[in-house]
């Protein structure tokens, strides 16, 4: 069969260049290596927090003291970890929380607080013990801070220091401030105070709501960049619109970056907010929404389409043999 | 023998064309259908309220609904009622979609002559809609599905004075 | 004035006036095509097919699409993909076809190429067909500005780039083209008319003059046979099918191209639903920012060899030598000396030419897509980009020697 031949000839050199252009080329190009050369592998842990990237990266810096200091705070959480809370002692300790986490929509030293109503069901419970004992080494951005104290939340360290304490008000939030979260209100809960979603009509100071009169329109928009400034002078840069982010970068990147944006992008002033497994996916089912909404329709649709060229082929294959029956 | 082999490959080959007219003709027209089809946001932009307490006798508010100019207005005391009114407590209202129904214009409204009147072709519509007989207009003035919520008419939603008013044939 | 009968069907009333019959005989039942031929003859109506689906998906596209840089992005990745009723079917159709069908441009670019297609009375199929190479580059081009994302921007910025002519220095020409300092308002319209008008009209009349070309000298064969058209015809009327060189192009022809075309459309529909990030770049979904280049930038994969050629030099240089590259492959007809029309396994040293031209193409389209900061990387690129440029030379001294081939060998 010649034309078989060809054709494997054919298919072999298409598809080396694909290989060549597109799985090896974007390896190649997004690569992170150590000081050493070798290679580093990102890879997704489940959504649990124990600290293991953020060791690491200390290590690869060289810098003895910080790795001594991730270690030591990190065993601190996994110590609080195994203690057994009261969640009715721990709704005191809450009280201290609402003082700014109150849904009043109210910039607090840069950002808004993010509000805490399904706080237990979408963050994974050391990265809550760990945020309690030192927000800045919780989320990975201490390298931003001389003394972690003047993160906009550092008090806390100084509000509630126990460990039982700790213990107590994580276990609170694990069993009332859970239940079922919508995709919307776990995406609003973790990402919305710095990330607007136009796609969605969201800002960063929620959603925004319909005007009848233009007038009430602009003096909303003004409240908007007022907001993006005040979160822009705390980050150093407007937090991206993630309208389209999900197609942008794609589920790994997605995954590794929410889990440790330092391990991606080295340096980034976003912090790890420590979204669990469950409140990832929802975050990005709400992505997937707001970006790439078709993806049902398209999988739908696709059997379909292939099926009839499928048949269509099979027919052409009968009337080609047949036409040519005759000529040889 | 020769004749069967003939007619066997012309049946493959109307099959197969059969199959590409059906397959791709018609995936490509539907196809095609939806995509001119009216988008989500237009249709959710459908909706329009309007507070009525503002209403004044005798005084043509124009609002917009879905692009087309919405008339309403409050009649006083001594026009003529009709079963196309709209009634909130003691006040009617005339809620009309302000098109004409000959070819489209918006008619006028002649405030001292309680009447409508379209400048394209003469059209005149009395202050319940109803068209003047031998004139332009062959029917009176569309009334848009509406709802009445307290004082607020909500445009774009059939509520029942809407519904009765369908089935009577007041409208259509 | 003609003389009219009455018609008695609708048949007969165009014939009377268009020549209907006349047509079909022209151009379909005895429009004579060599029978041995393999599915690359195929490629030619496959590209016909895919440019049909390009231009209905961007028909549909049109209808929704806003050259605005305030508007661009939003319509194509809101609009379009989530609200027009099957919005994002005519979008990844016309992405995965606008990259496929450089696919199989190349495809048949080889074959003609491997087959040597373009001699002897073929030069004006191939010059045309490479018109038609650069009139697709340039509908590319054009298209990839309209989503108006990072790598819209950033290609638009680069390429105009390359018109300053290194040290000529001519930037009043690049911001001639722009219709502004950097890509803009002014430079999205001009190259979405380009794109939607002008250069869809340059192609299909390319693409008329490129079947013209072919009437004369007929369609090679996998032999490079010479054919006597008349006697071989003549056999084919008179029923002796199995003894006639040739077949009519309708309905024989083009049953086989048809389930060639089966089996393409089971492949595109595949890419379209299923693996179609090939074809529409992640990193075109970030919406341009004039003041902030993604951390890699490279064109899309059909233009990754020539880019290559140009990156390894310094500047001046390097435009010369991709100059060349673009124009090359014009030249080659007549830069092959051979008397020979044949397959290339036939051609001697020809055939070794054939295969390194075909791996330094692939070996370069790799490398231009690679970082070019590892150093490998970046000398393999003057290696290979040095060895295209060698090739013009190589074909000619290899054809001048190639011994004539016996008739009938």
């Amino acid at each position: 069969m010649r034309e078989l031949k060809i054709f494997a000839v054919v298919a072999f050199f298409s598809l080396l260049t694909y290989y060549l252009v597109e799985p090896y080329a974007h390896h190649e190009m997004h690569k992170k290596v150590d000081a050493n050369g070798n290679e580093i592998i990102i890879k997704s842990h489940g959504f649990t927090y124990d600290g293991t990237d953020d060791i690491a990266e200390a290590e690869r810096k060289g810098d003895a003291a910080l790795v001594t200091k991730k270690k030591a705070f990190w065993s601190d959480v996994a110590t609080v970890s195994k203690m057994t809370g009261n969640a009715a002692a721990g709704e005191a300790v809450f009280a201290n929380c609402m003082a700014c986490h109150n849904g009043a929509n109210i910039n607090m030293g840069g950002v808004i607080p993010p509000n805490l109503d399904h706080a237990g069901a979408i963050y994974d419970k050391n990265y809550l013990i760990a945020l309690i004992k030192d927000p800045a080494m919780a989320s990975n951005v201490d390298h931003k801070y001389a003394d972690t104290s003047t993160h906009p939340m550092g008090s806390i360290k100084f509000t509630v220091s126990d460990n039982q304490q700790i213990a107590d008000v994580v276990a609170y939030m694990q069993e009332h401030k859970a239940g079922e979260v919508t995709p919307k209100e776990a995406f609003t809960e973790a990402c919305v105070r710095c990330h607007a979603v136009r796609y969605t009509k969201t800002t960063q100071i929620g959603e925004t709501p319909k005007f009848k009169y233009k007038k009430d329109e602009l003096a909303h928009e003004i409240k908007v960049i007022e907001e993006q400034d005040k979160v822009k002078a705390y980050m150093g840069n407007l937090p991206p619109d993630l309208s389209m982010m999900i197609r942008a970068r794609g589920a790994h990147y997605l995954e590794t970056f929410i889990e440790n944006p330092q391990g991606q992008l080295p340096g980034t002033s976003m912090p790890r907010v420590g979204l669990n497994a469950e409140g990832y996916e929802k975050v990005k089912a709400y992505l997937s929404e707001a970006g790439d909404p078709s993806k049902k329709a398209r999988e739908e649709l696709g059997p379909w389409v292939i099926g009839f060229f499928i048949f269509f082929t099979i027919l052409a294959f009968f009337w080609k043999k047949s036409m040519w029956r005759d000529l040889h | 023998m020769q004749e069967e082999q003939k007619e066997r490959r012309d049946f493959i080959g109307m099959a197969l064309g059969a199959t590409a007219l059906v397959g791709i003709g018609g995936g490509l027209g539907f196809a095609a259908k939806r995509t001119w089809d009216p988008l989500p946001s237009v249709k959710a932009a459908g909706f329009t309220t309007v507070d009525l307490s503002v209403a004044k006798p005798n005084e043509l508010i124009v609002e917009k609904w879905r692009g087309k100019p919405i008339f309403i207005l409050k009649k006083t005391a001594e026009m003529e009622a009709n079963d196309r009114d709209v009634v909130i407590g003691s006040d009617r209202f005339h809620i009309s979609i302000g098109l004409c129904t000959h070819l489209g214009c918006i008619p006028a409204y002649k405030k001292d002559d309680h009447e409508f009147f379209c400048a394209c072709h003469g059209g005149r519509f009395n202050a319940s809609g109803i068209n003047e007989p031998g004139l332009p207009p062959p029917s009176p003035l569309e009334i848009p599905p509406f709802k009445i919520a307290g004082t607020e008419l909500i445009l774009g939603e059939a509520g029942p004075e809407y519904k009765k008013m369908l089935d009577a044939g007041l409208t259509v | 004035m003609a003389h009219f009968e009455k018609a008695n069907n609708l048949n007969e009333w165009l014939d009377q006036r268009i020549g209907l019959n006349t047509l079909k005989r022209v151009l379909n039942t005895e429009y004579w095509i060599p029978k041995d031929i393999n599915f690359l003859w195929v490629m030619g109506m496959v590209l016909a097919a895919t440019f049909g689906i390009l231009v209905i998906s961007g028909i549909f596209l049109l209808m929704y699409y806003k050259p605005d840089t305030n508007l661009a992005f939003d319509s194509v990745n809101y609009t379009i993909m989530s609200e027009v009723g099957y919005g994002w079917l005519w979008r990844h159709i016309h992405g995965v076809g606008a990259s496929i069908v450089f696919l199989i441009i190349y495809i048949h670019m080889f074959t003609g190429i491997y087959y040597s297609s373009y001699k002897k009375g073929r030069e004006l199929i191939w010059l045309s067909g490479m018109g038609l190479f650069v009139a697709f580059s340039a509908e590319a081009f054009s298209g990839y500005m309209l989503p108006w994302g990072q790598m819209s921007y950033w290609a638009g910025m680069v390429i105009t780039n390359l018109f300053s002519g290194g040290s000529l220095e001519a930037y009043a020409l690049v911001e001639w083209i722009r219709g502004d300092y950097v890509p803009g308002d002014a430079y999205l319209t001009r190259f979405f008319m380009l794109h939607v008008f002008l250069i869809p009209l340059v192609i299909i009349g390319l693409i008329v003059l490129h079947f013209g070309t072919l009437r004369l000298p007929h369609v090679n064969n996998q032999e490079g046979a010479d054919i006597d058209y008349e006697e071989a015809a003549a056999l084919y009327k008179a029923g002796k099918k199995k003894e006639s060189k040739v077949i009519p192009f309708s309905p024989v022809f083009l049953s086989k191209d048809i389930f060639v075309m089966g089996v393409y459309f089971i492949l595109f529909f595949y890419l379209v639903f299923y693996h179609f990030d090939f074809a529409m770049d992640p990193v075109n979904f970030d919406p341009a920012n004039g003041l902030k280049t993604p951390a890699h930038i490279y064109p899309e994969w059909y233009f990754l060899w020539s880019y290559e050629i140009l990156r390894p030099f310094s500047k001046d240089v390097g435009l010369i030598a991709f100059a060349i590259s673009q124009v090359a492959l014009f030249a080659l007809p007549f830069i092959d000396r051979s008397p020979n029309v044949a397959p290339a396994h036939k051609r001697g040293l020809f055939q070794i030419w054939f295969w390194a031209l075909l791996v330094i193409m692939i070996t370069l389209t790799a490398l231009g897509k690679l970082p070019p900061t590892d150093p490998l990387f970046a000398a393999m690129g003057l290696v290979f980009a040095v060895l295209f440029l060698l090739m013009g030379p190589a074909l000619f001294i290899i054809t001048m020697f190639e011994k004539k081939l016996e008739k009938g060998a």
